[in-house]
């Protein structure tokens, strides 16, 4: 791949072992800004918890140890003086299946602004989110209800509006349209495009026809190692790696 | 592929002798069931019937706001229901806090050590220590050691020993109901660790916690032994005015006219275990309607 840029993040040598048992191999990956990024690769592969890693979402999980380094504007993400609400802010998180909160749709994209005391108008930054999620227009004139009565493809513009609310610079997402049907799979993916103007994304996918239409570049993992990374176009149409063209070709996995 | 053959299977309208067989014992089964059911209620139903028929007569305004007396005619519940209402209110204030807080650490922030294990398991066999045991351990503290004497304080105190096990594992439980997803998306969005406790997981749970407590505080109310133990008295002729008054309790009082010889004192107790179902009943009911409007939102 020919990216001279410097990345926006950028893991080194990161192995994350679950009570030992290594997830993540030595994986050394770029993530560039303003692109989007897809980890692809069969399940069990890592590629959830090497994502995890990125805004420390791991920290949650017991007996999770990490080595390597992961850099964030060439800082350490897990530096001792470096907070992970901080890192949080700045890298936000779409999950696999909606999560809104019990709450109103408009409570739960401004609970977080209102957490950190973002600046501005908290109804002008509910609504820019909102709209930036494509999800305004069904949900104007019903900001007070329920986030739960959504469809699951609104619920889930909605985890990405909340996402976006705090304006973070990266999103992560993992796997966040495998709860959805077509339809909505394919506004996610349109809305990807448009976000892509504004935000990093860096996307864990199983569906390899995902990851071609909406990526620039895409990293394959098998067993916890990463076996290749380029230009998504290279991976997809002539990859360097025999394993990879098994995979993406279909033949296993 | 013979097992699969449709042409060689029964008539849809022909069931086999095995399904017959299945069928009648799932008919079985439900019949025991609620055969079981309806003999519990119908013992309940009785127990209420021969209460009613002996306490109603005795209930009146009166019976409510007359102090205990040698007559019959005279006796009331005043104090004893006063002594209840006293001893649930400071029981709640005691353990709703602690039982709640210690229900959070375990659940949220207790390392998940080998001493974490041990304490959570000795809670769980606190639940089932018999309560009088509890009444010599609140003789030894809170009437003895700490001078508390023969106080609603002492009283209330014991109680709340006494169903903590209880407030804490139920408040664990709805603590834990609360969804994994619903924290990760709440730190996902840079929230802190008592933020996501205070924004996401106690609202939740609010329902569950709350209905435990009720039903634990419920328990407390009926429970007689930790009392006598700490010695509360069975004569009391004032309502209490304070923390540290003395005082005595609707099963008290119940179980001192059953003790009488005269059958009018019986019909009393009847009386007084009509008033004491009532404000059980009313707790309970309480708790199902806070349950309600949790699981309405």
């Amino acid at each position: 791949m020919k990216n001279t840029d410097l990345p926006l993040l950028e893991a080194r040598g990161v192995t994350i072992s679950y009570s030992g048992n290594a997830a993540v191999k030595d994986v050394s990956l770029a993530i560039y800004e303003k692109k989007i990024t897809a980890i692809i690769g069969p399940s069990g592969c890592g590629k959830s918890t090497l994502l995890r890693s990125l805004n420390r979402m791991n920290d949650f999980i017991d007996n999770v140890t990490q080595e390597g380094q992961i850099l964030y504007r060439n800082s350490d993400l897990y530096g001792a003086d470096v907070d992970p609400v901080e890192v949080r802010l700045r890298i936000g998180m779409v999950f696999q299946r909606p999560n809104p909160f019990p709450k109103s749709i408009f409570r739960n994209v401004a609970w977080g602004p209102t957490i950190n005391r973002l600046p501005g108008d908290i109804n002008v930054r509910v609504e820019r989110a909102l709209k930036q999620a494509a999800l305004w227009n069904e949900v104007k004139d019903r900001l007070d209800d329920s986030a739960l009565n959504l469809s699951g493809g609104q619920q889930q513009r909605l985890c990405i509006a909340r996402a976006l609310a705090m304006e973070p610079e990266v999103i992560l997402m993992d796997e966040p349209c495998s709860a959805l049907d077509p339809v909505s799979t394919a506004r996610i993916e349109d809305l990807m495009y448009e976000l892509k103007q504004n935000y990093t994304i860096v996307i864990v996918t199983h569906n390899m026809q995902q990851a071609s239409r909406v990526s620039d570049y895409t990293a394959f993992l098998e067993s916890g190692r990463l076996i290749e990374y380029g230009d998504t176009d290279e991976v997809f149409t002539r990859p360097k790696q025999k394993r990879t063209e098994d995979y993406v070709t279909g033949r296993f996995g | 592929m013979a097992a699969n053959d449709l042409t060689k299977r029964p008539a849809l309208g022909q069931r086999s002798a095995s399904l017959r067989r299945r069928h009648l014992l799932a008919a079985l089964f439900k019949a025991c069931c609620v055969g079981l059911t309806a003999a519990a209620v119908a013992v309940l139903g009785l127990l209420i019937y021969q209460v009613a028929a002996d306490g109603l007569p005795w209930l009146d305004m009166q019976f409510l706001t007359n102090f205990p007396s040698r007559f019959a005619e005279k006796a009331g519940v005043k104090s004893a229901l006063f002594g209840t209402l006293w001893i649930v209110t400071l029981t709640a204030l005691i353990s709703l806090p602690v039982g709640v807080l210690a229900a959070i650490y375990l659940e949220d922030y207790a390392p998940p050590s080998r001493l974490t294990r041990v304490i959570e398991i000795n809670i769980a066999n606190l639940a089932g220590v018999p309560s009088i045991v509890y009444g010599i351990l609140g003789l030894a503290i809170f009437v003895r050691f700490m001078g508390l004497e023969r106080s609603v304080l002492a009283g209330a105190l014991t109680m709340s020993l006494l169903i903590l096990p209880v407030i804490i594992i139920s408040a664990k439980e709805a603590i834990r109901a609360v969804p994994a997803s619903i924290r990760l998306a709440a730190f996902a969005v840079g929230a802190t660790h008592w933020q996501v406790v205070r924004a996401h997981v106690l609202p939740a749970a609010l329902p569950g916690i709350l209905t435990g407590v009720i039903l634990a505080l419920s328990r407390a109310i009926g429970e007689t032994a930790p009392l006598i133990m700490i010695g509360a008295l069975t004569y009391v002729a004032f309502v209490p005015a304070g923390p540290m008054d003395e005082f005595t309790a609707l099963p008290i009082q119940i179980f001192n006219w059953v003790s009488r010889p005269q059958q009018e004192f019986h019909e009393l107790a009847a009386a007084g275990i009509i008033v004491l179902l009532v404000v059980l009943l009313s707790m309970n009911a309480l708790a199902v309607l806070i349950r309600y409007q949790g699981t309405r939102k």
